[in-house]
């Protein structure tokens, strides 16, 4: 183990000399579609994915896709494991102390909640959310119990089998699902526009990266793309800028 | 994969199945399999290396080798497995990171330790932030070999000390008799006869380490667990394949795979046993002698 170890060290410094271009690393969640998600030949796909790789191009860098689980996707931005977090993150106040953010991408999007009936309790129930998601703050501030999930999927299933009376997400994840549940889930209540949108999230020494972001998605939000592209992912009725 | 799954939508039945079983994903699900038996094929005689190493020290008549052994032991099995693999790991890899800034940019001005951001110069990432994504996962892989190595080697050295304590002092005395010196005594009767006392206690770790593998995800290593997660979840149209959530059936997979693994490990670890015995002054190789096998 020591000699690999060491063997390793030594490669990685024989390789300093060939350091050409930085690759940006994009970290992504890929469990929540239609943001970004794990398509069946195991690739990085869904809004984020086109987005991203738009962005990339526009910003002359090259770019790599990576999977982490949403828990600890700030922590491993911070400690380096990959450069961006692109993953559906809306932009708060909470977050934007540890990490900073781009501009939005997308406009500030509803969230909903959806249960198996119309009646479900949303006031005082046990309502369901990703863990560490402005929609779980939001249910904890609330009067309802909040019963939290390490995935989106996750939360959906526990509404099905009974454990959660409704779940609270974002309202582009959770329609698909609705339409094609046979009638079996409902949206419940109006909707709750939380956040200020999504956006890129940085390291926030990377100023640098971060501006060539910004420059990269406002090109994309004067030329029209961006809505095009929000429209091909979400459906005629998403919000545009 | 067959040119018959180009249009996974228009397909019914068996086709279907045949076609989403070897989809893109599910592949990599397979391999995942792979990695964790390629882990443990690793990781067992590095964590054997460690706990053999361990118990020496433990053993050891200088005061500071014996403190190491028992600090080794003491401290790893004290912390709970997912808490090294939290810390130690984030540790180790930020270490590496560390050293490598201080050798490759010593012109760095900026602070490493930046609030929560830990931030070295770009060339001293390991690996490279150029690299491709195999050499991320293979610098993952071995930080998981090597952090289940050090735990496992922990719980290994005490067995392994246990089993040099059981072997009877009257044997060392009469190899000491025919003047084998303390090297010869240690490597030509003590090791050989520790086996058999050792291994009802290794064999409990090999099991053990057999269903920490998901920790691997921890690592952010894609295990069987994983995939059978992110596979078994409810998929919608988005997906080539949708399908409703059907996390019981990879599940239902995982444990017969499990299962199936300990089974085999136990005979192959009773055939050792009864191996081992042979000839041996314990209870069960005095059975074995007298029985005539």
């Amino acid at each position: 183990m020591k000699k690999l170890m060491l063997a390793t060290a030594l490669m990685a410094l024989t390789a300093g000399g060939a350091f050409a271009q930085q690759t940006v690393r994009m970290g992504t969640e890929g469990a929540y579609p239609p943001y970004n998600f794990i398509n069946d030949s195991g690739e990085v796909d869904g809004f984020e994915r086109e987005l991203g790789d738009e962005l990339c191009k526009r910003a002359e860098l090259t770019c790599e896709w990576v999977t982490t689980d949403w828990d600890s996707i700030i922590p491993n931005l911070q400690s380096g494991n990959y450069d961006t977090i692109i993953a559906g993150m809306n932009i708060n106040e909470e977050r934007s102390k540890v990490i900073s953010f781009t501009q939005n991408y997308t406009p500030p999007a509803p969230s909903a909640y959806v249960a198996l009936s119309e009646d479900a309790d949303i006031e005082g129930g046990v309502i369901a959310a990703q863990v560490n998601t402005i929609q779980s703050g939001y249910i904890a501030a609330s009067g309802a119990t909040l019963l939290e999930f390490a995935t989106p999927d996750e939360t959906v299933a526990a509404v099905r089998n009974g454990e959660a009376d409704a779940v609270f997400a974002d309202k582009d994840y959770l329609v698909p699902i609705v339409n094609e549940s046979n009638g079996e889930l409902v949206i419940v209540s109006d909707d709750v526009t939380l956040g200020a949108g999504v956006g890129m999230g940085l390291r926030q020494s990377d100023t640098e990266l971060r501006g060539k972001f910004d420059a990269a998605i406002t090109s994309m939000k004067e030329d029209g793309s961006l809505n095009a592209l929000i429209i091909k992912w979400f459906g005629e009725d998403a919000d545009v800028f | 994969m067959f040119e018959v799954c180009a249009d996974p939508k228009s397909l019914e039945g068996l086709t279907w199945l045949s076609c989403y079983l070897t989809s893109g994903k599910h592949l990599n699900m397979y391999w995942a399999f792979g990695t964790v038996l390629l882990l443990l094929a690793v990781t067992a005689p590095i964590a054997m290396a460690f706990g053999f190493l361990g118990a020496l020290a433990a053993r050891s008549q200088r005061f500071v080798l014996r403190m190491i052994g028992k600090g080794y032991t003491g401290m790893v099995r004290g912390v709970p497995d997912i808490v090294f693999f939290l810390f130690f790991v984030i540790a180790l890899d930020q270490g590496i990171e560390y050293i490598m800034h201080l050798i490759r940019c010593p012109d760095w001005t900026d602070p490493v330790r930046n609030g929560l951001e830990f931030r070295v110069c770009p060339q001293a990432k390991v690996p490279l932030g150029s690299a491709p994504q195999t050499v991320h996962q293979f610098y993952g892989f071995m930080l998981a070999v090597l952090t289940f190595a050090l735990v496992f080697g922990a719980f290994a050295a005490n067995v392994l000390f246990g089993a040099m304590q059981a072997v009877p002092r009257a044997q060392l005395e009469t190899a000491e008799a025919y003047g084998l010196n303390p090297g010869q005594v240690f490597r030509r009767v003590l090791v050989p006869q520790m086996w058999v006392y050792a291994l009802p206690g290794l064999s409990n770790l090999w099991l053990i380490l057999i269903k920490a593998t998901p920790l691997l995800f921890l690592l952010g290593v894609q295990d069987i667990v994983y995939w059978a997660r992110e596979l078994g979840g409810a998929k919608t149209q988005a997906f080539d394949y949708p399908h409703p959530d059907w996390r019981l059936y990879y599940f239902l997979a995982l444990l017969v795979f499990y299962l199936a693994f300990t089974r085999v490990s136990e005979i192959v670890l009773n055939r050792i046993a009864a191996r081992l015995s042979k000839g041996q002054a314990t209870a069960a190789g005095e059975a074995m002698r007298k029985a005539g096998i």
